[in-house]
């Protein structure tokens, strides 16, 4: 630690770090534009100016961009000096010379950084007298709005598009004053990660589309901390809604998950909850007539069924564990399914056994991106998880700092580091059927069928450690590439193995594990990271229940009299005629959802959750991270939580009362039911939270028109409804400050930072934990390892037949996961399902159809020719083309004229 | 893209491919390449861009990031004739504003547009190193000197004569 | 003059053009070359330019010895170096690069050997204006020649030395002759300048170290090499060693640009080489050495051209080459087209360069044609003021720009004042 001298105030600084960040973390207001915690400094906008003092003597000072300059120990500067004022409201004035000072119609207003920055220097005046110049606008897509007047040139975008997100298709144009940031022409932005540009924005260039839509100021919209549905890795997200609708999503700083960026599946996913399908009461089927009934009637219904045989549950990997639990508690664990079929279900509940036995770490995102040697066995996790993937790509730009140390450089120095890594080796390795987003950075991208890889894998954890099993009969190449990726994690420091459950091969995963522990051994700080499917695939592996096969079976001896399907649709999980005979063989469905699925159609009675963000409840991430989401918007009676609902069918049943009615209830009866999930009330703070003795408001200060809002109907203010599950306030009325724990924050704001960038002040450290405690709760940590035990279950080489392919689940960054399919801006962007081929038989040409039996449907695809695919394998994308299909399958083609 | 959408000649795509290759890096080549189809084109349009970006493995917005950083690339159609008469400041003091307001006169255009015979296209340009022979002006790649209005309306006379 | 005193031009101006090697070497040349790869260790070279204390001829002055003591001695034997020669010569009022380029390009190449050979770096790279056409069509077949009788490639004279040189011709940025954009511009990027650290000479190209060298600056070396430090010492007048080229542009009776002692009087150059003002003007104030260096007035014109000098008279040496302003020109004028010049060349990195000086470009225009208010002076003052010093812009772009316009701002104060009053320019009769 250092000490520096702001304007005479002694303030604590790290060495690592640069001065402006010194100064914001001690409190000071020094406003910056093209600095971003995340993407370090380049010096480009000039405002961070302070004056630099080279000793007690020097009175004079010299300017210097804090940004750019190191912390040293006795540094002095002064923010208020006169010069350095002077031209920070240079700057500020520049950049308004040609901004177009629309802030009364722009969607940034009122959370717009160069506001603050405006605000922060006091410029004022205009005195620039000249004419703006004006820019055309392009079309970039379902997500982002692009205003270009508005630019300041910054140049963030470009950096977090192009350096750290990696895609090219967005880039900076011209000269001088005569700048232009878009694309080459009109056309959606294709990184997976475009929506994060109206965060990194400092103005409204890029706005997030879909809200301007349905649009409302920052200071007229609630916010409560929520967490992303749209995959296992956890996300943290706020979601802001307003007149009783969500209205955006946008990021929440978790030190260790996300940091300061969201996937667009998350940022724009939510649109699920608002589609018209969605069922808003509870219905029952008359004459196979759906017809809308009361809560009572429904209950009552329900009790008539239940009084008829047994109840059994069938719960989901998309549900909350509150909503599983409260269904099992109905049910009994013995009649709760996880709603897997049994190859799913078997490698959903081995992960976290995988995970604990392994040796070797278990990382966070964060953990991922400082590995030094990476190799991901057999999952396309930009598709899968695709904030994974964005970290597994920072691991390429950490590889740049032993020659950043080399020359001196500070590891903030962004563009600096990137020019001298230039030549860096990769440390990333990628091993899968098919190409993924991370092979043109990858030091080798390597193509072969899940079950050579799996082989492969074995084979490089043999040589990483000899008492490892061996792969017999590996081909010459594939004894080579083995050696030099045993070789390359070897001599790592920090080697991390990543696999998942996309190929459902159950190989794959143990050859991963192998290799974790393999270099454990052998010394290394190793790490393994498992990516599972669901939002809650790890929460249900760590609930347990019975697979889906096992329900069949019980529904084929009678022995189900009604079968409750919580959030889970049925259609994508079994194939059309094995689901059929199980419904055929159930006397009752009772279908819990948020979503009209096909499964809801065929339930007797249907009863309308909420989505997640209408409700309480905790998702386990996919590195066993509990995390807790919260209302942000109080759920319209009929519609209730899945648990709620789940507790009144207890209630009907005239079972045993459950002995929980709100979440922290809920929440403490399973940590004492269930051991593994003990640790789940440390999440986040209970509804009983309180800061500085008052619930923490979710509406900012300054919210307006809470009463106009209804003027028509009367003027008086209404007694809001307060959530029972929440600590949070639904108003204003409330308490806030930077120290609120991380896992409750609504919105960020401090005195003088509207913005997004906020954040810093809520930080301990500039990106470090959240002053008012990390959210979550990790669940698989402190289990005492075992000695290594190898896995054995080395697959035979891969082969097929003439005819015979095995079909590959291809999945998307959109169009595979279920929710997100739903929301329109998402919708849009899926493209229609394609059969890939690695080699095409005589007769098919890119572009003609073929048809393949698949999930028991005949299927008739266009097929499309890709080269890289290893003999043998097809790609399809799941899902889409036959719903139920979603794990490898073996296929035979035929022409389509041929059929 | 397949062979049969090029649109940049064989021998020119071999050549860019070679520059690239003979480069540390790809993309090092561009400015070199972006010249190369402009001298066989007169300009860079849409469609050589992208193509010359897919030889170079970068995006044609990365390309035309660059092609429209620097001066002597044209992402617009130019006349058969380019003059650059440099507006920097030895020839402005020696009289380049008459010069130029002459060509202006006589080619019926102003700085920035081409003839409508397509023959001319007149441009500005930084100083052209020539400044012990200003106002100076490049036409094409022959440099010129020691201008006044009279030399510079004959010259541009010539050139819209010559045979396309 | 003898030929020993004006060693860089020596060869320039010949009947049939530029020598090949063969009339290079009968004149004088490769014995340097010979002598370094020879018998000279690297560190023995870099000692000989130290003590030549030749300094950088592209405008900053920095010890060229020193400099390239700066390139890591020993880096892994993986490593990359690169020697890059600064042939981007678009500062306005400079025409000294283009003449030593066309006129004699195995000089700089033997400079560029000598060079490479001194800090071991492998690779040359000249990097040209795209607009010296005939610069590039000599640069390349000299060093097609050079390569052929073995000047270039690998171990040169058995010396186990190598070199190549590969000429990169500009896509025309003045920004480029900024040696770390120039930097970026050859790695195919847009040619924004780089923080320093790191420098070039530790992280340059593709992050490798690398020397930025001006054309003159290299030129220099075969002389040094082969006459040795001491010689070139004796060369120049005052402090400084060597001959620079220096040259006039302006209403002068010829002008042109001379090599001549360091430390020539600007009046001799004017009057002597020059033939002094064109008959009916004056001199009314000049800029030293290009467009980024502040204006002097008529009666500095005595100043020595050497750096001390120059800077002791308020201005900077830059590249020696003198623009004069004549008393029938319009200062404001010439200041709006140095602005005009300034802003648009901007490369539009950094805030206060890239929107600062279209302000202060708007603002001269505005004077100059009549419509200038009182307070546009305080807004050219508030430039001057906030971008002129160092380090304030990401580079030395704008405070370039801000010279000429700090000190004619001072200079021609009156001149302002009239145009202000008047709401036309007085010289628009006269001129
Ligand atoms: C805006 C700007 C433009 C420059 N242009 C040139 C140039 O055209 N030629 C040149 O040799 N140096 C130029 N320089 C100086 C170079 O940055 C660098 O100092 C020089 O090439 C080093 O060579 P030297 O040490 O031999 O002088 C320029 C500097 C700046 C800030
Ligand atoms: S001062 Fe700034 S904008 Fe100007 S050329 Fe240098 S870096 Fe670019
Ligand atoms: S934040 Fe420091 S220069 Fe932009």
């Amino acid at each position: 630690m250092a000490t520096i001298l702001v304007d005479g105030r002694a303030c604590p600084a790290r060495m690592d770090e640069n001065l402006l960040q010194a100064c914001l973390e001690s409190g000071a207001d020094l406003p910056y534009f093209c600095w971003h915690p995340e993407l370090g400094s380049v010096g480009a906008c000039r405002q961070c100016a302070v004056k630099q003092f080279s000793g007690p003597d020097d009175k004079a000072g010299r300017i210097v961009m804090a940004c750019m300059t190191p912390v040293t120990d006795g540094a002095i500067l002064s923010i208020d000096d006169p010069q350095a004022k002077e031209f920070r409201a240079g700057v500020v004035e520049w950049l308004m010379i040609n901004h177009p000072h629309d802030c009364p119609v722009c969607p940034e207003g009122g959370e717009c950084h160069l506001q603050d920055m405006t605000v922060m220097t006091g410029h004022a005046r205009r005195r620039y007298r000249f004419t703006k110049r004006t820019h055309r606008n392009q079309d970039l897509g379902p997500f982002l709005n692009h205003e270009m007047n508005r630019c300041i040139g910054c140049y963030r975008c470009v950096r977090f598009y192009r350096d750290y997100a990696g895609s090219e298709d967005l880039a900076a144009f011209g000269a001088h004053d005569d700048l232009y940031f878009g694309r080459h022409e009109d056309g959606a932005l294709e990184n997976a990660f475009s929506g994060n540009l109206v965060e990194i924005c400092p103005t409204g260039v890029f706005t997030d589309k879909p809200f301007s839509a349905i649009y409302s100021r920052k200071w007229d919209m609630r916010g409560a901390p929520s967490v992303c549905a749209h995959c296992a890795v956890g996300c943290n997200t706020i979601v802001n809604a307003r007149q009783g609708t969500v209205r955006r999503v946008i990021n929440r700083y978790h030190d260790a998950v996300n940091r300061y960026f969201l996937c667009d599946r998350g940022r724009y996913g939510h649109g699920f909850a608002t589609t018209p399908t969605r069922p808003r009461t509870p219905t029952t089927r008359q004459d196979g007539i759906p017809v809308p009934v009361s809560i009572t009637t429904a209950l009552d219904r329900f009790a008539a069924m239940a009084a008829r045989g047994p109840i059994v549950g069938i719960g989901s990997t998309r549900a909350s564990l509150e909503s599983n639990f409260a269904l099992r508690a109905l049910t009994g664990p013995d009649r709760f399914s996880t709603g897997l079929p049994q190859p799913e279900h078997d490698l959903t509940m081995q992960v976290p056994a995988l995970l604990r036995a392994t040796p070797a770490r278990n990382p966070s995102l964060h953990d991922m991106e400082s590995a030094d040697a990476v190799l991901v066995l057999g999952e396309d996790v930009c598709a899968t998880a695709p904030r994974l993937g964005l970290a597994l790509r920072q691991t390429l730009r950490r590889a740049a700092n032993p020659a950043a140390d080399a020359a001196k450089v500070p590891h903030w120095m962004d563009a600096a580091v990137r020019m001298l890594g230039a030549d860096t080796p990769s440390p990333l390795r990628v091993l899968t059927p098919a190409a993924t987003d991370l092979d043109p950075i990858a030091a080798t991208a390597h193509r072969a069928a899940p079950d050579d890889i799996a082989r492969l894998g074995f084979a490089i954890a043999h040589r990483i450690d000899a008492s490892a099993p061996d792969v017999p009969d590996l081909s010459e190449t594939d004894l080579q590439l083995a050696d030099t990726l045993a070789t390359a994690l070897r001599t790592a420091r920090r080697p991390l193995i990543v696999a998942g459950l996309q190929y459902a091969n159950a190989a794959l995963l143990h050859a991963a594990a192998n290799i974790a522990t393999a270099l454990h051994a052998a010394g290394t700080d190793a790490a393994l990271s498992l990516v599972v499917p669901d939002c809650n695939s790890m929460g249900m592996a760590l609930m347990g229940g019975i697979p889906l096969d096992d329900v069949r079976a019980m529904a084929q001896a009678g022995r189900i009299g009604t079968l409750v399907v919580m959030e889970n649709d049925l259609t994508r999980r079994l194939d059309a005629t094995i689901l059929h005979d199980l419904l055929a063989a159930v006397p009752h469905l009772v279908v819990i959802d948020h979503i009209a699925t096909p499964l809801a159609q065929q339930a007797d009675l249907v009863l309308p959750a909420t989505a997640l963000t209408e409700s309480g409840g905790t998702l386990v991430s996919t590195e066993g991270r509990a995390q807790r989401f919260l209302p942000a918007l109080l759920p319209a009676m009929p519609v209730q939580e899945s648990w709620r609902w789940a507790r009144q069918l207890s209630l009907a049943t005239a079972g045993t009362e459950p002995d929980w009615t709100d979440l922290d209830q809920i929440i403490a009866a399973m940590a004492q039911d269930i051991p593994s999930l003990s640790a789940v009330a440390d999440a986040a703070p209970g509804a009983g939270y309180r800061l500085d003795g008052r619930r923490v408001r979710s509406e900012p200060a300054r919210i307006s028109g809470r009463t106009a809002l209804r003027a028509h109907v009367s003027v008086h203010d209404r007694p809001l409804q307060a959530s029972p599950d929440t600590p949070l306030a639904p108003t204003m009325e409330g308490a806030y400050s930077p120290d609120i724990p991380g896992a409750l924050i609504p919105f960020y704001h401090a005195p003088g930072w509207n913005s997004v960038q906020s954040l810093n002040r809520f930080q301990q450290e500039i990106g470090g934990k959240m002053r008012g405690g990390e959210a979550g709760t990790r669940l698989l940590d402190g289990t005492p390892h075992t000695p290594p035990n190898w896995h054995h279950d080395i697959p035979p080489p891969f082969t097929t037949g003439p005819d015979d392919l095995l079909l590959l689940p291809e999945y998307r960054l959109f169009g595979t996961e279920e929710l997100s399919t739903l929301s329109p801006p998402i919708a849009t962007r899926i493209a229609p399902a394609a059969l890939r081929l690695g080699t095409m038989p005589a007769g098919l040409e890119n572009g003609t159809t073929a048809t393949i039996t698949l999930a028991g449907e005949q299927i008739t695809l266009p097929v499309r020719h890709d080269s890289a695919l290893p003999p043998g394998i097809a790609l399809c994308p799941p899902h889409l083309a036959a719903r139920a299909f979603g794990t490898p399958v073996h296929i035979q083609l035929r022409r389509e004229d041929a059929s | 893209m397949s062979t049969a959408d090029t649109l940049l000649p064989p021998d020119l795509r071999a050549q860019i491919t070679e520059l690239a290759r003979a480069e540390h890096r790809p993309r090092a080549a561009s400015v070199s390449a972006l010249t190369l189809v402009q001298a066989h084109f007169g300009w860079v349009s849409d469609a050589h861009l992208a193509e010359t970006a897919s030889l170079l493995g970068m995006s044609p917005a990365d390309l035309d990031g660059i092609a429209t950083y620097f001066n002597l690339i044209f992402r617009r159609p130019v006349g058969r004739h380019v003059i650059m008469l440099c507006d920097s400041v030895s020839c402005w003091i020696m009289g380049r504003d008459a010069v130029c307001a002459r060509l202006q006169a006589r080619l019926g255009i102003r700085p920035g547009e081409t003839t409508a015979d397509g023959a001319v296209t007149l441009l500005p340009i930084v100083c052209l190193g020539h400044c012990d022979h200003a106002p100076a002006m490049l036409v094409d790649h022959t440099l010129h000197g020691d201008l006044d209005a009279e030399t510079a309306e004959h010259l541009a006379d010539t050139l819209r004569q010559a045979a396309p | 003059m003898n030929v020993s005193e004006r060693p860089l031009t020596a060869m320039i101006g010949l009947p049939d053009g530029p020598p090949d090697c063969a009339a290079y070497g009968r004149a004088g040349g490769w014995q340097a070359v010979r002598r370094a790869l020879r018998d000279m260790t690297p560190e023995a070279v870099i000692e000989t330019v130290t003590a030549s204390k030749l300094r950088g001829r592209g405008g900053a002055g920095f010890g060229t010895g020193q400099k390239w003591s700066f390139v890591p001695r020993d880096p892994p034997a993986t490593r990359r170096k690169y020697l890059v020669a600064n042939a981007d010569e678009m500062e306005p009022g400079t025409f000294k690069d283009r003449l030593l380029l066309e006129g004699n390009p195995l000089q700089l190449v033997e400079g560029m050997i000598i060079a490479g050979y001194a800090i071991q770096a492998g690779h040359g790279v000249i990097f040209l204006r795209g607009e010296y056409h005939l610069a590039l069509a000599r640069l390349n077949h000299a060093i097609a020649e050079a390569r052929q009788v073995g000047w270039l490639g690998e171990n040169i004279l058995g010396s186990g030395f190598g070199f190549e040189i590969h000429v990169h011709a500009s896509g025309g940025r003045y920004i480029c002759g900024e040696e770390t954009a120039l930097l970026t511009a050859l790695e195919g990027r847009r040619a924004q300048p780089r923080s320093k650290p790191p420098f070039p000479q530790v992280g340059g190209l593709w992050g490798a170290p690398s020397v930025v060298n001006n054309v003159e600056t290299l030129c220099n070396l075969p002389h040094i090499v082969a006459n040795g430090a001491e010689w070139f010492l004796s060369l120049g007048l005052g402090p400084d060693s060597g001959t620079k080229i220096y040259g006039v542009s302006g209403r002068v009776r010829r002008p042109g640009a001379w090599e001549l002692p360091m430390g020539t009087p600007l009046r001799e150059i004017v009057e002597h080489h020059a033939g002094g003002m064109r008959d009916g003007y004056r001199l009314r104030a000049f800029l030293p050495g290009g467009a980024s260096t502040a204006f002097l007035d008529a009666g500095q014109v005595d100043v020595a051209m050497e750096y001390g000098a120059v800077e002791k008279a308020g201005s900077r040496l830059g590249t020696g080459l003198a623009i004069l302003l004549d008393d029938r020109t319009c200062p404001v004028g010439m200041l709006h087209n140095l602005e005009h010049f300034f802003a648009q060349e901007s490369c539009g990195w950094c805030t206060p360069c890239r929107d600062g000086l279209p302000w202060v470009e708007r603002l001269l225009d505005a004077i100059e044609s009549g419509t200038g208010e009182p307070e546009d002076l305080d807004r050219l003052h508030d430039h001057a003021r906030l971008l002129g010093p160092m380090g304030r812009t990401f580079c030395a772009h704008a405070p370039g720009a801000m010279a000429p316009l700090a000190s004619g701002l001072k200079l021609f104060r009156e001149e302002f004042d009239a145009h202000i009053r008047q709401r036309a320019c007085p010289l628009r009769e006269t001129a």
